[in-house]
């Protein structure tokens, strides 16, 4: 093994970078922009050597650094990342730079955004590598203060309400979490996720919170489920799960595009992580339970639905981008759920479950990229027409941005999940997977794939399609810049839909390593 | 040691789509060589095709030789389980849809240069109009159902971008999306069917050296298996892929957007949505049929095959009745291409019937015959439509065969195919075959009389076409004003308004598509009947029985029925005016209105799943406004509430005084109202303070 602690530092280097951007004047834009940018690519090269590094062998964790810290609290500084972990930093890598590089509208406070956009990358990073709750949890909030900041101080009209709303509501869950894992704490002395599993696993946990803690007289069984209610409301505030999903909407159509390209890129996916990294492995016994299986599988089916036709209701693009991306993430919840639960009429639980969970990487990855491209055009849209991104506002662009058009269709129909694109692949393995393990809440999901095809397809009709509104007759198609822009997160599209091993090696044995040791 | 062809197979679809790649990053002016990318690709793309045509030849047909090249795509979990593979089959079937799409598909290429000349996106339309091909040809010869789904889907883009293609016109871009809704709609079913069958199977390859999907060991595996509501499991996948199979074959009642997709060049209506794309819902049904002819298996492990199962019957039964529903409409529409749209619709039931009740070979040989002589006639209403200047009703035109005599005769070849004119056309050889396993059927009669009352219809309607486009007086819009007294002389020449002849590029496909019209007859008759036996699925006695000859008779006499009071209602009197009533009309009930509205299946859909659809939608998100929103207002006003509460609590507690109590009220209150602007620090606040509070409640509880 290489000693450079290598996680330690890509984690690092984005704060180091933000603090000497915060420093800068407020004038001195031109060199916040060139720094932060510098310093997100200095963590993309980074990313890019951990992947070329990483051992696809294996599904343990690797570029493992642990340290002593508080001894006496049993808090090491503890990172380390398996397929799952290094797919999330490449991803967090990836699109930070695509976010700082569309930045440009934003002349206000250049440094402290540039900054803050920094920070929340350093959080990111931690959040994905870290092992040990203690500092997870930091780098955890450490992502959530910038995002206010980001949707506060730099986002459309109605941004105060919306800042609000997203603080209180992820604010209630982290706190909610916070307090689960004190008391898991309280109970058995560890902060260790990795240790937490294996107590979770063999059950020691529930009855060590039921001696220790015994609240209202609460038996050993509920006990569990409240803290595990806990946790769960941290990270389905941040999927978001319906019903806990009404901040998003809001925020995502409220913070400037750059910012909604990393809270749907990215920090959506810190949910993500948590149900699988978190949730999953330590409460799997709670998860197990029929009723609360039942419950969540139907919440994920629900979430699938609602949200698709809610979006299918929108008229402002950014509105539709957003209830689309909680469709998608929909996908991933319905598939850690079926992999939670037993074998169904599978043939081969472990193959089906497998799938499902590579499919619900996979999509995280690829919903992060198309969702953050796909807020990229409506950030070149807004700067073409004075900030406007209704529906209606436009019409029959194609006919003088082909260029623009051709490039958004192709997103829009990656979102769509159209085969030959990244986004397929994910949702095949999700179905795949979870048909047979869950087969009634398969077939209703499917419903969501058919309406995300109406509201895309609705978009193209009424943004690109039919005759031209003259208020646009002189729309500037992308510029070569532009393009150059945006080649990047297109090819990747169709290589990860075309190839998509390059990122499925890599999974595939985290993924295989994790349905093992959920067997029961 | 894999044959080069089999091995090579690939190169097919992926020329094509190379020819697109390239001429998508083409700029616009580059027509020629955009052009001459996309034919030269379809044209070794067809050599090829030829070359593995001969290939199953050589090894002798009979539906048996089936060569497959399979390769590891993925893999998602452990073991060899876990290996997903896709990879390309040839065998009879693939050999001959390859060569009929890559040789329609050049024709149509060529003939689109004339077409669309004019048109400023050139380079464009062949850019797609390549991905298509390439698109189909993967369907063709895939040989996993994913790989087959993945090409499926990218035939409904192209379809979708063809149908769109002039996009600046508010219908062509609802049509484009009307159409890939509803195929989706299909598709999602196929997409459930295809996790299913993988999750029985735990493959999706159909030939795999006896471990694939349409292989015994699978197929037995599936056949004994019941579903919850007591069908087997071979059938209830058969059918969510014959739902797939019904969207992209516009079989009723998921017609709907075939009609609709006439708003695309007529080109695209020719290639796609009358040759190839929309025949490859039969195509797949063929390709599974192993799956869904299955219906028993014997305790020794032996598999029954029947044209009774469950499944076929259902094939049967759609196709039977999509083939006179579709065929009622088109006698009363007056688009041209609209009526060789519902005639398509109508045919491809005929297709699926055959399918269900003869077997891969009659459906498929209707498949092969019709594309050819469907192709004919659309891209002879496309030359039709280009020398009457974009005129495409049928009650403007007339005494055409005059002005376009090369359109005229080949249209006519297509016609007489399409209405089955006996012996010497290859329509009345496929359709016969049907109708004549359609009597042998032993569930029910009913959908041999429906394919024999679709058989009159089809030659009626096709004889109205005929009559009012090409005999008549000419009615077009200027020619009406200038002179209607003399009904069979033509009209002055006014302007560019006469009707002209198209150019050689578009005329010299027709001649070649007629000259097959006629001459596939020859390869599908009874007396010789080369095609089944090349599928491997002609059985039996052969010849012309008795049986088969009355069966031709009884056709032939239909044929000409049909002929006979179509000319007599529409050639023998022509109409003068473009608005007179059609005579029709004097049908009781009201049919004709009923006809000619299609059913009024499109206001149903209106009314009931599209407004639903809209319905639903707005109170999925007024849910997300106000119930949802309400209870996190509420929530968040509990917090808030909370947070008053334990300030003035603490206040109380601690200074025991009632003055400071008021106070603590009065900063609470001022809390709240400042909760209202969204300062963080106040949020933290009250956060802080309740998790101290929390935290405290925990440790007092734990130490107890």
């Amino acid at each position: 093994m290489n000693d450079l602690p290598i996680l330690t530092i890509i984690t690092l280097l984005p704060l180091i970078g933000g603090l000497i951007v915060v420093g800068l004047g407020a004038e001195q834009k031109g060199l916040a922009r060139k720094l932060a940018l510098a310093f997100s690519f200095a963590s993309l090269a980074l990313a890019m050597g951990l992947w070329k590094q990483f051992d696809t062998t294996s599904g343990e964790l690797q570029f493992v650094e642990r340290h002593d810290w508080i001894p006496t609290l049993g808090v090491q500084y503890f990172v380390g990342v398996d397929g799952l972990g290094l797919l999330m930093v490449m991803l967090t890598a990836i699109v930070v730079p695509m976010s700082l590089l569309v930045s440009g509208r934003i002349n206000e406070r250049v440094p402290l955004y540039h900054a803050l956009v920094l920070f929340l990358q350093a959080g990111l990073f931690g959040t994905f590598t870290a092992l040990n709750f203690f500092h997870w949890f930091i780098f955890w909030e450490l992502s959530l203060i910038p995002a206010f900041f980001l949707v506060r101080l730099w986002g459309g009209p109605q941004r105060a309400p919306a800042a609000t709303q997203f603080f209180i509501y992820t604010m209630v869950g982290s706190v909610a979490m916070l307090l689960a894992f004190l008391a898991i704490f309280v109970a058995t002395g560890k902060f260790d996720f990795i240790e937490l599993a294996e107590l979770g696993r063999n059950g020691t946990l529930a009855s060590a919170l039921a001696a220790k803690l015994g609240w209202y007289n609460l038996n050993t069984g509920p006990l569990a489920l409240v803290i595990f209610g806990g946790v769960l409301l941290g990270f389905a505030v941040k999927v978001p799960l319906m019903p806990f999903h009404t901040w998003l909407p809001a925020t995502y159509a409220e913070a400037p595009s750059p910012v909604t390209m990393l809270l749907t890129g990215v920090m959506s996916k810190m949910g993500m992580y948590g149900f699988i990294r978190i949730l999953l492995p330590i409460f799997v016994s709670q998860m197990q339970m029929p009723k609360v299986l039942a419950t969540l599988q139907w919440l994920a089916v629900i979430t699938i639905v609602f949200s698709a036709c809610a979006a299918f209701a929108q008229r402002d693009l950014k509105r539709i981008l957003a209830y689309s991306s909680i469709n998608h993430l929909g996908y991933c919840l319905l598939g850690v759920f079926a992999v939670a639960g037993s074998g169904g009429i599978a043939v081969n639980a472990a193959t089906e479950k497998a799938a499902a969970l590579n499919g619900v990487f996979l999509q995280m990855f690829n919903h992060g990229l198309t969702a953050a491209t796909l807020f990229m055009f409506v950030g070149f849209l807004e700067q073409r027409s004075g900030g406007l991104h209704g529906l209606n506002d436009f019409g029959g662009l194609r006919k003088v941005a082909p260029v623009f058009c051709g490039l958004m269709g192709i997103a829009l129909f990656s979102s769509l999940g159209l085969p030959g694109l990244n986004g397929f692949v994910g949702e095949f393995l999700i179905f795949k997977g979870v048909f047979p393990l869950a087969p009634w809440a398969a077939a209703l999901s499917v419903i969501g794939l058919l309406v995300t095809a109406i509201f895309i397809l609705t978009i193209l009709q009424r943004v690109f399609n039919g005759p031209l509104n003259v208020k646009w007759a002189k729309f500037p198609d992308l510029t070569p810049g532009e393009i150059g822009l945006l080649l990047i997160p297109i090819a990747l599209m169709f290589v990860l839909g075309l190839y998509p091993r390059l990122v499925l090696d890599v999974i595939n044995p985290t993924a295989v390593q994790m349905v093992e040791q959920l067997k029961f | 040691m894999t044959p080069w062809i089999v091995k090579n197979l690939w190169l097919i679809p992926a020329l094509p789509i190379l020819a697109a790649g390239l001429s998508a990053l083409a700029p616009q002016r580059c027509r020629k060589f955009s052009a001459s990318l996309a034919i030269g690709s379809m044209v070794v793309s067809f050599l090829l095709a030829l070359c593995a045509f001969a290939h199953t030849l050589q090894h002798g047909g009979h539906g048996a030789a089936k060569e497959v090249f399979n390769f590891e795509w993925l893999r998602f979990a452990a073991g060899d389980a876990g290996i997903l593979k896709l990879g390309w089959v040839l065998d009879p079937l693939t050999a001959v849809m390859l060569v009929m799409v890559t040789f329609v598909g050049t024709l149509i290429f060529i003939y689109s240069v004339g077409y669309m000349a004019h048109d400023k996106n050139f380079t464009r339309f062949f850019t797609f109009l390549s991905l298509f091909a390439g698109a189909m040809l993967g369907v063709v010869i895939a040989n996993s159902l994913l790989l087959l789904f993945i090409s499926w889907e990218l035939v409904g883009l192209t379809s979708y971008l063809l149908i769109g293609f002039w996009y600046h016109k508010p219908s062509a871009a609802a049509a484009a999306k009307k159409a890939f809704i509803t195929t989706r709609i299909g598709d999602v079913a196929l997409l459930l069917g295809m996790v299913w069958l993988y999750s029985q199977t735990g493959t999706l390859l159909f030939y795999d050296d006896g471990g694939g999907c349409m292989e015994k060991s699978a197929l037995a595996k599936m056949v004994v298996q019941a579903t919850g509501i007591g069908m087997a499991v071979s059938t209830g996948i058969g059918l969510l892929i014959f739902i797939g199979a019904m969207g992209k074959s516009g079989q009723v009642p998921l017609h709907v957007w075939l009609p609709d997709a006439m708003e695309g060049p007529t080109p695209v209506s020719a290639l796609i949505h009358a040759a190839t794309m929309v025949a490859a819902g039969v195509f797949l049904v063929a390709r599974v049929y192993p799956l869904m002819a299955v219906s028993d298996i014997s305790d020794a492990g032996r598999l029954f095959f029947s044209n009774t199962s469950p499944a076929l019957q259902v094939v049967t039964w759609i196709g039977a009745i999509t083939a006179v529903f579709a065929a009622t409409i088109a006698v009363a529409q007056n688009d041209i291409k609209r009526i060789l749209a519902y005639s398509t619709v109508s045919q491809l039931g005929y297709m699926m019937m055959g399918l269900g009740v003869g077997g891969v070979a009659v459906g498929m040989f209707h498949l092969i015959t019709h594309a050819f002589f469907k192709a004919l006639l659309f891209m002879g209403a496309g030359s039709v439509i280009h020398g009457c200047h974009d005129e495409q009703d049928i009650r403007r035109m007339g005494w055409l065969k005059k002005y376009m005599p090369i359109t005229f005769l080949t249209y006519a070849v297509g016609m007489l195919a399409l209405a089955g004119f006996p012996l010497v056309f290859s329509g009345f050889w496929s359709k016969d075959a049907i109708l004549h396993s359609a009597h042998g059927w032993s569930v029910s009669q009913i959908p041999f009389y429906l394919g024999v009352a679709g058989a009159f219809l089809t030659a009626f309607y096709m004889t109205r076409q005929v009559a009012l486009v090409f005999f008549g007086s000419n009615r077009s819009r200027r020619g009406n004003e200038a002179d209607h007294s003399h009904p069979t002389i033509p009209p002055p020449h006014v302007g560019g308004y006469e009707p002209h002849e198209s150019p050689l590029v578009m005329t010299a496909p027709l001649i070649i598509l007629a000259v097959c019209a006629v001459g596939l007859s020859a390869i599908g008759t009874p007396a010789w009947p080369w095609f089944q036996s090349f599928l491997g699925q002609h059985h039996g006695e052969g010849g012309f029985t008795g049986e088969v000859i009355s069966l031709m008779v009884l056709s032939s006499v239909i044929v000409f029925a049909g002929l006979g009071v179509g000319w007599w209602l529409y050639g023998r009197k022509p109409i003068q005016k473009a608005d007179e009533p059609d005579v029709l009309e004097n049908l009781p009930l009201g049919m004709h209105a009923w006809f000619a509205k299609k059913y009024g299946v499109d206001e149903l859909y209106e009314m009931t799943v599209i407004r639903f659809n809209a319905w639903f939608a707005r109170a999925c998100a007024f849910l997300d406004e106000w119930v949802w929103g309400g209870v996190v207002l509420l929530v968040s006003s509990l917090a808030v509430g909370f947070g008053f509460v334990s300030d003035a609590f603490d206040k109380f507690a601690i200074n025991l005084g009632f003055d400071q109590s008021c106070d603590g009220v009065t900063r609470g209150g001022k809390l709240m109202s400042r909760l209202q602007d969204g300062r963080v620090q106040n949020y933290l606040r009250i956060i802080g303070v309740a998790l101290v509070v929390l935290v405290l409640f925990l440790i007092w509880g734990g130490g107890k």
